[in-house]
């Protein structure tokens, strides 16, 4: 049977694709989903058009590295799909129908007239619960899933405690952060001065709330404080936070000089370096603590069939996702483009 | 456009010959089977219209290209806006099919993961980023980009539907006719040849059949709207284009698709032989079977009460031999066969709509030929009343098929109760509950944006600038010093 175990490891090769895959989900649908959590702030109707061009063309191909991620991990990991999706049941449930009421919010409200209040509801809110789950799935993910033998083996509830509600909160503000620098980024005028006021707000929280999840892990997990905290670890670990750190001072300092571009992708990098920490901590965990993703790999011949397929396609869609982001380029208006 | 795995009735108790193996988890594998029948039968809508929608979308603007005949883009124009409300539910309500095998059907996911992960991890990859990425073109970059790359991106869109429907039929079809695999000593299943998997014995000609019920139901939904106009005497021009062209299609592909159903039941004979006997309502294994018009099946009593019968026809039309041999539902011990009624009437819901659709096609071959196609009122209202034939001939044939293949979620390998998450049934009674009344609203607000879409009609070419806030046509000089 056809497999390309004999000169690559194909079990990490996926691993690395699928985590880099959740990666752009969660930065892509963040900065989207930010913008739907800051919706109903905003000072005028014609800012929450602005606010929606801006991410109009770019919600649904945002939306698909959500469907890669959970296909993804069910083609090449099926054990893990398996364990989780049964034990996040309610968080991905509810999750799932955030993200109907936001996705149709999109149409609906540039159809509706009298009702479009409607939808602009449905768009923050279906935004907040999606966001919120996802954060909830961070808490009860990194606080490990019960399993026994092949299957999840927990209560329903066990996603929902203080540490989950905390995530998710948590990932509220880091994704109103994404969503105000986007908007920063893709809007001026009035728009784009309020989006400069929410990101000032939100990055306070966002620090204090990175500083929690990453004392929190190494004191409630033995595992994750042996990584961190021997030596010489220490050594090579210690500029993941460092540099967050600098980050956030440097998104601090462009929000007060009037820098328009810089601090979305600085908000990227203070992503990038939570993901970062909170990848080293959990390797190599796929679901924690109980199946790691070798343990949870398909056959060699499965991940293989994919692999050749992705390695060729995945840099042509690259190609063309950053084309359209290019073709919408600059500040959005508030009116309808069709 | 996730038509995978089993649909099955909420009745499934009363009628399905499986009580045996469904002492366990009997609550939670009901109540999984609802929501996903649900969330599936809802789903299908969507993929159903959009699929066709997405062609006609193409051949419209190319026709546009090719003539410079207005009236193309203006149709263009008015039901691209109804592309993108059918699109997006078709994706929020897709992202839920993707995520349901593991919360529903974990066991299933584990077992058949192996198989079935990469066929929709490929229509994730080949598919799906290009329907998004280049539907963002379609309907915001009217003036952004080049009208030959605005085609371009229409048309990625249409074959990224195509693409779709490849790989998600393949990975059902495999559901219905495993092949190219083997059965580990763990119990589950692994790969031996990726060609046997994804070309399995149903899948080409189930792919063609569906294609083809797309496309028709697109044209007879469209055909009705044209129809409307005309009847009202409301934008003639672009209704008699409509109807002119989904008649061109019912004319044509309407038959065509009696012969491409006809083969697929032909292939669902020699592999899932106790799904035709479901459809036939035969219950003894006979040469010379009748063929049972209609009836009441009654699987408690394995017979089928008040039968209309005509004797012979079904061994003609399934082996082609007045004598063959067409095998009963009794071959099958109780607990192999499917809930028979369902299976039954689904079918006969779908040719009967199937039968209706190629007597329209006539009726307006015979109109056309008579000059008279586009001023025959009680036409208009025939077509105006068939606009949601394709949909329900769509879901009965779905109904056929996956209902057709209980008590299994993989033909002959794997039972549908062996295959539901360990999920306690509150929580799935919840969820059942909150699907149900999302896709009411959902669903009931789309119609009505839809309709008022429809009501609304093409808007003529000075409107189509003006309500993009351009005054005149677009010029590049216009875009580049474009201000808000």
């Amino acid at each position: 049977m056809f497999s390309l175990e004999s000169f690559l490891d194909v079990q990490l090769v996926w691993f690395a694709l699928i985590v880099t895959a959740l990666f752009l989900y969660v930065l892509l649908d963040g900065f989207d989903l930010g913008v739907g959590i800051l919706f109903p702030f905003a000072p005028s109707d014609e800012c929450r058009d602005r606010m929606m061009n801006s991410i109009a063309p770019f919600w649904d191909g945002n939306e698909t590295w959500l469907v890669l991620s959970g296909g993804g991990l069910f083609a090449a990991f099926p054990l893990a799909y398996a364990i989780l999706m049964p034990a996040l049941y309610m968080p991905v449930i509810l999750m799932l129908l955030g993200l109907i009421f936001r996705g149709v919010a999109f149409e609906f409200r540039f159809k509706a007239v009298k009702s479009r209040f409607i939808w602009d509801y449905a768009f923050h809110f279906g935004s907040i619960v999606a966001a919120f789950m996802q954060g909830v799935f961070l808490g009860a993910f990194v606080r490990g899933i019960h399993v026994e033998g092949r299957s999840f083996a927990g209560q329903p509830f066990d996603w929902l405690n203080a540490y989950s509600f905390m995530t998710g909160v948590a990932l509220l503000f880091g994704y109103a952060l994404l969503g105000s620098t986007w908007l920063m980024m893709k809007t001026d005028g009035i728009t784009g001065d309020w989006a400069r006021k929410c990101a000032s707000y939100v990055l306070g929280y966002v620090g204090v709330f990175m500083a929690i999840v990453s004392i929190s892990m190494p004191v409630m997990n033995e595992g994750v404080r042996e990584l961190w905290f021997t030596l010489p670890n220490f050594y090579y670990l210690v500029p993941v936070p460092i540099v967050t750190a600098a980050l956030i001072i440097l998104i601090w300092r462009d929000l007060h000089r009037g820098c328009e571009n810089r601090p979305f992708f600085f908000s990227i990098g203070v992503f990038l370096m939570g993901y970062l920490g909170l990848g080293i901590s959990l390797w190599p965990w796929l679901v924690p603590f109980a199946v790691t993703f070798r343990q949870a790999a398909a056959a060699a011949s499965s991940q293989s069939f994919l692999l050749v397929g992705t390695l060729v396609i995945l840099p042509v869609i690259l190609t063309y996702v950053g084309y359209c982001y290019y073709i919408f380029r600059g500040k959005v208006s508030h009116e309808g483009y069709y | 456009m996730h038509s995978i795995v089993l649909i099955l009735s909420t009745l499934v108790k009363s009628f399905s010959g499986d009580s045996q193996a469904m002492i366990e988890n009997l609550d939670s594998v009901l109540l999984s089977r609802i929501q996903f029948a649900f969330t599936l039968s809802f789903h299908i809508f969507f993929p159903a219209f959009t699929i066709g929608l997405a062609s006609w979308l193409a051949v419209l603007e190319w026709r546009l290209l090719a003539t410079g005949n207005t009236v193309y883009g203006v149709i263009y124009r008015m039901w691209v806006k109804i592309f993108a409300v059918t699109f997006g539910m078709g994706v929020v309500s897709g992202v839920v099919m993707s995520f349901q095998f593991g919360t529903n059907w974990s066991v299933f996911a584990d077992k058949a993961g192996n198989i079935l992960g990469p066929l929709l991890g490929y229509e994730v990859l080949t598919s799906f980023f290009l329907e998004a990425s280049f539907l963002g073109i379609m309907l915001f970059g009217w003036n952004r980009v080049d009208r030959r790359i605005h085609f371009a991106a229409t048309v990625i869109v249409a074959a990224g539907t195509l693409i779709s429907a490849f790989w998600i039929l393949s990975a059902n079809s495999w559901m219905q006719t495993p092949r190219g695999f083997r059965i580990g000593e763990n119990g589950l299943l692994y790969p031996t040849d990726w060609m046997q998997i994804v070309f399995n014995p149903s899948f080409p000609f189930r792919f063609v059949h569906m294609v083809t019920a797309a496309y028709l139901t697109t044209a007879f939904a469209a055909g009705g709207v044209g129809a409307f106009y005309l009847l009202r005497g409301r934008h003639v021009r672009e209704g008699r284009v409509i109807l002119g062209m989904a008649m061109i299609m019912a004319v044509f592909v309407a038959p065509l698709q009696l012969l491409f159903g006809d083969l697929h039941g032909l292939n669902t004979f020699s592999n899932q032989p106790a799904k035709v006997a479901a459809i036939e309502g035969l219950w003894e294994t006979r040469r010379g079977a009748p063929l049972i018009l209609f009836g009441w099946p009654d699987q408690a009593e394995e017979k089928t009460k008040y039968a209309v019968e005509i004797p012979k026809l079904s061994s003609l039309i399934l082996t082609h031999d007045f004598n063959g041999e067409v095998r009963g539902l009794k071959e099958w011990p109780k607990d192999q066969r499917p809930p028979v009624l369902w299976v039954f009437w689904s079918f006969r819901a779908m040719v009967g709509l199937g039968t209706l659709m190629i007597l329209t096609g006539l009726t307006a071959l015979v109109l056309y030929i008579r000059k008279r196609l586009f001023d025959v009122r009680w036409f208009q209202y025939w077509c105006m009343a068939m606009i949601p034939a394709g949909f329900a001939a769509v879901l009965a044939g779905w109904f056929v098929t996956e209902i057709g293949r209980q008590p299994y979620i993989i033909q002959g390998v794997m039972r549908t109760t062996e295959a539901v998450s360990p999920v306690k049934a509150l929580p799935i009674a919840i969820s059942l509950g909150a699907f149900i009344l999302t896709y009411a609203v959902v669903f009931g607000a789309g119609s009505y944006y839809i309709m008022k879409l429809i009501r609304k009609g093409p808007e003529t070419e000075a409107e189509v600038y003006g309500s993009h806030g351009v005054k005149e046509p677009p010029l590049i000089t216009g875009i580049v010093s474009e201000k808000e």
